[in-house]
């Protein structure tokens, strides 16, 4: 692990409390985040993906700071954002943003459009009275709303339109870093395509780096400069994005893929199907997560969990059988 | 490739987004309730008669012809219709409307200071108690339930008794036994609006704990309160009246109908209308808070909304 990473997450942890005694000791865990590493480089995407319920979101929590991690840290140019306090922490948050999932629930339906984006500018004191107004219509430009809009309440909009209030919103305070928890998959496919050009396009204007987290492989295709695939609260495969359409090696990166679907009903294909439903994240047992479901399980991998291991530049897996075939 | 043809849709498609944008007609949520409460007739009724009834209870010192508490011996229990004294004069001969309307006065004053009061802690413990939750919510919740297993005038009469009988501690009395009700209300709203994104995204954003909770989180609590208020005063009302009944609010000769309702027990034969103009007036401002607080009930609730 080099230094001189943008971002580094360095064995993240986060367990939520299931079950409590009488006396407040905690009888069993959700390992929602459980020991995950990597990291982000400045100006590039990086695209996350899983299925529901694989901590995708609640890792895109702890990287911004809306959630304390159990364990291990996030270093933000070599700084653990999570020993920040009062004024460093606030100068922190106007670096890193997250976009939401939700354009429904992600705006305040008590507040007009310009006062939702001109919140950020207030908390930070980076504008008042007319430079606020000013910084909001330019804000509304940039995610290509009108002026007039700023009038509007969350209400009166579509849920494409929500989405680039909540971009503008995020834009606000100028940040480096992005984190998008799922923004399109709320959306119609059609309106989809336009947010992503946005978001793109806001990345070659402002060169921001985003974390764009998704529940499909072909989403984060379209977008992505490296993915990162997560599977109950780890990472089993990460490496740039063509390495990984073109040569994945975990067997669930591949079955995921598999699950793409192609638009042509003639081409025939072998599709992967997984076999059982994604285990309980409560108390997971021993040995490879995944290998319940894993067409090419063999004992190790019930006995063991794998670790990440580069195979190639760049190309990080966690999978026994990758190993085995690797050493030949 | 299918997110490619897609974007050919883009130019037409944000014209749409836009035009949509264009027909719906701009209303504040604020705005939209006030527009569907004005359809209530009853609603609308019941505000007219509370409004009326504080003008006239303001205005009480101009209006009325006779001084509330001149005891004048010879115009006893004088009945209603009497010239002079339209609506008849109590056991002492004070006149009966001078009278109700200066009640009116203590009885709507006590109503909404009790209820103020009882809104401003019981909000402020709710916010909090909802907000930070652990040890704190679980201390002052507790002892919330504690405060709502007693039975409401029951605990009114043990506070009374401690700080001594008068109009003033009488209200104290009832903010107090009023409070549980508003810091439920506001912990349950608050509970479920700060796991909202909205919320989150104000965390994301830095903001403070005291602007998500003043400028995000109470503005989008307000309506469930502003119902139970309104229903609230009436009860306050009829608590204060009662207390006063039984001797432990106001103290006469003050012109509270309360009061006037003890007085005239003793005359219920001789002169009803002693007890039954102090007993109608109380009826007909909490019949209107009532409506009023029932009309604003459906106006707020979002499942309504068309």
């Amino acid at each position: 692990m080099c230094a001189e990473h943008y971002l580094e997450v360095k064995n993240l942890k986060k367990h939520f409390p299931v079950k409590t005694n009488f006396f407040g000791q905690t009888l069993s865990w959700l390992k929602a985040v459980d020991g995950v590493d990597f990291h982000l480089n400045r100006g590039e995407t990086m695209g996350l993906v899983g299925e529901s319920g694989c901590g995708k979101s609640t890792l895109g929590r702890l990287i911004i700071n809306l959630l304390t991690p159990t364990e291990g840290g996030v270093y933000f140019e070599n700084q653990n954002i999570y020993d920040l306090r009062g004024s460093e922490q606030k100068r922190l948050r106007r670096k890193m943003q997250i976009i939401f999932q939700d354009p429904y629930g992600s705006l305040n339906p008590r507040m007009n459009i310009g006062d939702i984006i001109a919140e950020p500018l207030y908390i930070h004191g980076l504008a008042q009275g007319m430079g606020a107004k000013k910084r909001v219509r330019q804000l509304l430009d940039y995610v290509g709303l009108s002026s007039y809009h700023a009038s509007r309440y969350p209400h009166e909009f579509s849920g494409g339109q929500r989405q680039r209030v909540g971009i503008a919103r995020a834009l606000a305070v100028n940040p480096e870093l992005i984190v998008c928890d799922e923004p399109v998959s709320a959306l119609d496919v059609s309106i989809q395509s336009q947010v992503l050009n946005l978001l793109e396009d806001l990345q070659n204007e402002l060169g921001l780096t985003y974390l764009f987290i998704a529940h499909g492989l072909n989403v984060v295709k379209h977008v992505s400069d490296r993915v990162g695939v997560m599977y109950l609260g780890k990472i089993m495969e990460i490496t740039d994005s063509q390495e990984l359409y073109g040569n994945p090696l975990h067997p669930y990166t591949r079955a995921l893929l598999s699950a793409i679907p192609i638009p042509d009903p003639g081409l025939r294909r072998q599709r992967i199907i997984l076999k059982g439903d994604v285990m309980s994240p409560i108390d997971p047992p021993k040995g490879c997560r995944f290998c319940a479901r894993c067409p090419d399980a063999f004992d190790l991998c019930r006995d063991r969990e794998p670790e990440l291991v580069e195979y190639s530049v760049g190309h990080h897996v966690a999978c026994h059988k990758v190993r085995r075939d690797a050493a030949g | 490739m299918q997110a490619q043809t897609n974007i050919d849709n883009l130019e037409s498609q944000a014209a749409h987004e836009a035009h949509d944008g264009l027909e719906i007609e701009q209303l504040k949520p604020g705005q939209e309730a006030w527009r569907r409460l004005k359809k209530d007739k009853l609603a609308v009724a019941g505000g007219c008669i509370l409004i009326a009834v504080v003008l006239v209870s303001v205005l009480a010192p101009i209006i009325s012809t006779h001084n509330p508490n001149t005891v004048v011996n010879s115009n006893r229990l004088l009945p209603m219709g009497t010239p002079g004294h339209i609506l008849g004069t109590d056991h002492l001969g004070r006149d009966m409307l001078t009278r109700l309307l200066y009640g009116g006065r203590i009885s709507v004053a006590i109503g909404f200071t009790a209820v103020g009061i009882a809104m401003f802690f019981g909000i402020t413990i709710g916010l909090l108690a909802g907000y930070y939750k652990g040890f704190f919510d679980t201390l002052v919740m507790r002892f919330i339930d504690i405060l709502m297993a007693f039975p409401y005038v029951l605990l009114a009469i043990a506070i009374i008794a401690a700080l001594g009988p008068g109009l003033l501690n009488a209200m104290i009395a009832i903010s107090i036994v009023g409070i549980p009700y508003y810091a439920r209300i506001v912990r349950g709203t608050v509970l479920s609006l700060r796991e909202q994104e909205y919320i989150e995204a104000q965390k994301a954003l830095g903001a403070s704990d005291l602007r998500i909770l003043f400028k995000h989180i109470l503005p989008n609590s307000l309506s469930p309160i502003i119902v139970a208020a309104t229903l609230d005063v009436g009860w306050m009302i009829i608590a204060a009246s009662g207390m006063s009944f039984l001797g432990l609010g106001a103290q006469p000769p003050t012109a509270e109908w309360g009061v006037m309702l003890s007085d005239g027990k003793d005359f219920l034969r001789a002169a009803p209308h002693i007890s039954l103009l102090p007993g109608m007036a109380i009826f007909i401002v909490v019949l209107s808070l009532n409506l009023l607080g029932d009309g604003l009930r459906d106006a707020l609730d979002p499942r309504l909304k068309q």
